[in-house]
């Protein structure tokens, strides 16, 4: 099994905030991993840190056998990363297929913009935006929104995938599509990593699942041992909701 | 000044304070010439007619635009100068105007300080200290502050947010048309004179740190140190090529002022 | 068929400044060549800024000092190297380039209005520098013998000469405008003007690609700077870097419609039309800075994305030819 990324040690800290202590994990490819955490706990940041949005006081990254560390976010996307956020970022000046194609052109395939107009026209029909390819990306709703990152972090075909809270704010249906979504992309040989608190969805296609509290790595491993670790337990009862879903899973 | 204000609680770009600096200086020139009051107490209607301007602007140029990009505000304010500068060329020509006003001079050691200037200076620091007190210890002062900080938020706590930013855009006006009154008693000037000053009020608010009062009037007594220090090392020609280059650098290496808060 | 498409957005740009270009020929009037010299500068001015405003989103409001660099560079070389206009307009034109590249790499780390500070900051220090710099002449500037238009055929003649290379510049400028816009190196551009962050992510490399834009908005201004003081004969720090003059160009981009490749053509077109119209009519002469002014404030409160922004908005089948 190859290894596609590797943390090793890595700790960011915000003035006398931790937000990040000696996370270290191996990330094999073709698997996806969940991570899950109370509000605050870093997921965000730590998503940040894999993908250069902010170098890492100690420690390393490896991605694709390469020492990434403090690279700048375009230097990964070249290098096959892609992501998307938790507020959506939308161009929404540009029209739904050169939002995608600008994923397309400028990640790691670097395609030109003929083939790049091919790959946005496709990976829109994937996620399910086909018909809105020429409407302005600011005229989307937040679900629609939510898929337009999804195409445009896919059109750049990427090696790794970062999803942030791609389900949040979404109803029940729309949960289900995009959970297939995730599944199909899998399929495709592509890695994922993502940040969930729908916890149905992280228990149900997560092979891997890693727990974040305070910025330290709390627990790890496959969705049943996290589901009854009492540590996890007890790191989400700060956050009664959360702990009651996840109680639920394990009936 | 008065840049640093509007600048800080509004996060614009206030492109019409140069023009209002004049119309300031041509308050203070009618006021003598007609009326033949003491420049100084000149001041006070200067004062309220330049918060009532600034607060005008607001509402008919600024308000539409202050949520939009920064581009659309500076273009208001923009067009608002060339509608003063416009008007004010229709009506006074652009030749230069003189308040004759002197108020004796002072010996300080070897060095002689007219009176003017000496004044000018002692309203300038009481202005600055006011506008502390104004903002740190009154009720309308810490609005002012709270919507600076975090609008959304004040506007949550009951904060009117409408009105506050058009008093304090009116304040700022204020003090640019005092400042212009101030100058006005010691050198002559015109309807264009603003803009250099307008220039010069950017750097002092970059040396200090836009929207900090305290740092302004630091900014503005390194901007006096400078010029002052300058010209026995060189040509005095050179003296704007050091501020604006020194402007530029700022702004890169410290964007929130010399004095700012560190970010 | 597909290139037909892709292209179509050039159409009526070309079309503008051939009519232009051939109003005073047919009419055969200096004052009409003046005129049309005046929009065409215009022209050049507005879509180079337009590469950096309106495709990348960069607010700069010192834009002119390119122009008078540029002026200033291939000045010199005219008067002390006695190189031709066309030499000395490329000079002038890639100085500019250049001394954007180096500002480029320094000051377009500073986003929004820091940006628009920066580069007043800049056109201030450069005018104040100038006028110390005693090559360049200092406080009097760069003066041109009558010799230098013998080689034109005289002063009349190098008139109409630098007509038609102004006509060249601002078709120059729009085809540049438009080979931007349409490529991919533009679509980096329109990512980062919506959303410099998200662009980042994608794998646009933000710094490589705003500091090109940059250097491609400052040449064609470097090169007009270079034509327009040689037609003029001199060059003075005041002449060359007025700062009211970036505004100008500013005003007219956002007047026709910023990000198109034609709007800031018409706004460059309506701007010199209104403000001739003004500063020679009987009612209006003296308060015609009033009026501008109004009008401006108008267009920024009620219709933002200027005129083709709002044709396009209200008619979506325009997109593609107002491209």
């Amino acid at each position: 099994m190859t290894i596609l990324l590797s943390l090793q040690g890595v700790s960011k800290r915000f003035g006398g905030l931790q937000a990040l202590l000696n996370i270290t994990f191996d990330l094999p490819q073709g698997q996806i991993l969940g991570l899950i955490g109370p509000n605050g706990a870093g997921k965000t940041t730590l998503f940040n840190v894999i993908n250069g949005v902010y170098p890492p006081e100690s420690g390393r990254t490896v991605f694709r056998d390469k020492d990434v560390t403090g690279l700048k976010p375009y230097h990964l996307a070249q290098m096959g990363m892609a992501r998307t956020h938790q507020i959506v970022r939308p161009l929404n000046e540009l029209s739904v297929r050169e939002n995608v194609m600008v994923g397309a052109c400028f990640g790691h395939e670097n395609q030109d913009l003929g083939n790049a107009s091919k790959i946005a026209d496709e990976v829109l029909e994937f996620v399910g935006l086909a018909a809105r390819v020429d409407q302005l990306a600011g005229s989307l709703n937040v679900a629609q929104k939510k898929r337009l990152e999804m195409a445009r972090a896919l059109a750049a075909h990427p090696y790794l995938l970062l999803l942030d809270e791609v389900l949040a704010g979404l109803n029940h249906s729309e949960i289900d599509s995009m959970i297939q979504t995730v599944l199909k992309i899998r399929e495709q040989g592509i890695t994922i990593i993502m940040i969930e608190h729908v916890m149905k969805a992280v228990m149900n296609i997560c092979d891997r699942i890693i727990v974040l509290d305070y910025g330290q790595q709390i627990a790890e491993g496959n969705p049943e041992a996290i589901a009854s670790d009492p540590k996890v337990v007890e790191a989400y009862l700060g956050d009664p909701r959360l702990a009651e879903q996840l109680l639920e899973e394990e009936v | 000044m008065g840049m640093t204000l509007i600048w800080g609680v509004m996060n614009v770009i206030n492109l019409s304070h140069g023009p209002i600096i004049a119309l300031g200086m041509f308050g203070t020139f009618f006021i003598f010439t007609r009326t033949g009051l003491n420049p100084y107490v000149g001041l006070i209607p200067v004062a309220i007619l330049g918060l009532l301007l600034g607060v005008l602007i607001y509402v008919v140029a600024v308000h539409r635009v202050i949520n939009a990009p920064h581009l659309s505000s500076l273009l208001a304010t923009f067009s608002v100068n060339m509608i003063i500068i416009g008007l004010g060329t229709a009506a006074l020509t652009t030749s230069p105007y003189n308040v004759d006003f002197a108020a004796g001079s002072f010996k300080l050691g070897s060095v002689t300080l007219l009176g003017t200037r000496l004044i000018a200076a002692l309203v300038a620091m009481l202005f600055t200290g006011g506008l502390y007190l104004f903002l740190y210890r009154t009720r309308p002062g810490k609005y002012i502050r709270a919507v600076a900080n975090n609008r959304a938020a004040a506007e949550l706590m009951g904060i009117p947010s409408t009105r506050i930013l058009a008093l304090s855009f009116g304040l700022g006006t204020m003090l640019a048309a005092v400042s212009g009154a101030l100058i006005a008693t010691f050198f002559p000037f015109s309807i264009l004179a603003g803009a250099s000053y307008e220039l010069k009020s950017f750097v002092i608010g970059v040396l200090g740190g836009l929207g900090n009062p305290i740092g302004a009037l630091f900014g503005g007594l390194v901007l006096g140190i400078l010029e002052g220090i300058i010209p026995a090392f060189m040509e005095s020609s050179w003296v704007p090529v050091i501020e604006f280059g020194l402007f530029v650098v700022i702004l890169l290496v410290r964007p929130s002022g010399l004095f700012g808060a560190k970010r | 068929m597909k290139i037909w498409h892709r292209h179509s957005g050039i159409i009526l740009p070309v079309l503008v400044i051939a009519a232009l270009t051939l109003w005073p020929v047919i009419t055969g009037k200096a004052s009409n060549r003046e005129s049309a010299f005046t929009i065409l500068k215009a022209i050049a001015l507005a879509s180079s800024l337009n590469i950096l405003l309106g495709y990348t989103g960069y607010v700069s409001f010192g834009h002119i000092v390119f122009y008078g660099f540029g002026g200033y560079v291939g000045l010199f070389l005219l008067t002390e190297n006695e190189w031709s206009l066309w030499t000395a307009m490329l000079a002038g034109g890639l100085a500019s380039g250049m001394l954007a590249f180096l500002l480029g790499t320094a000051i377009l780390r500073l986003r929004g209005a820091y940006f628009a500070l920066a580069t007043i900051g800049i056109n201030e220090a450069m005018k104040a520098f100038i006028n110390n710099f005693d090559l360049f002449g200092g406080p009097t500037g760069i003066t041109l013998n009558f010799s230098v238009y013998k080689p034109y055929g005289g002063a009349a003649q190098a008139l109409q000469t630098s007509f038609y290379a102004g006509a060249g510049l601002a078709l120059l400028a729009i085809v540049l405008s438009h080979i931007v816009r349409t490529s991919k190196f533009g679509l980096g551009l329109l990512a980062i003007r919506e959303n410099e962050d998200a662009a980042e992510v994608m794998g646009v490399v933000t710094p490589r690609t705003k500091t090109w834009a940059y250097v491609l908005s400052a040449i064609v201004p470097g090169m007009i700077g270079v034509l327009f003081f040689f037609k003029n004969g001199n060059v003075e720090p005041h002449d060359a870097f007025p700062l009211h003059a970036s505004i100008e160009i500013l005003v007219m981009v956002m007047l026709g419609g910023q990000g198109t490749v034609l709007g800031p053509i018409l706004g460059a077109f309506a701007y010199q039309g209104m403000r001739g119209y003004l500063v020679t009519s009987e009612f209006f002469k003296d308060i015609q800075l009033s009026v501008s002014g109004a009008l401006l404030l108008l267009i920024v409160l009620f219709i933002p994305a200027g005129a083709i922004g709002w044709l396009r908005h209200r008619i979506p089948t325009l997109r593609r030819v107002l491209a």
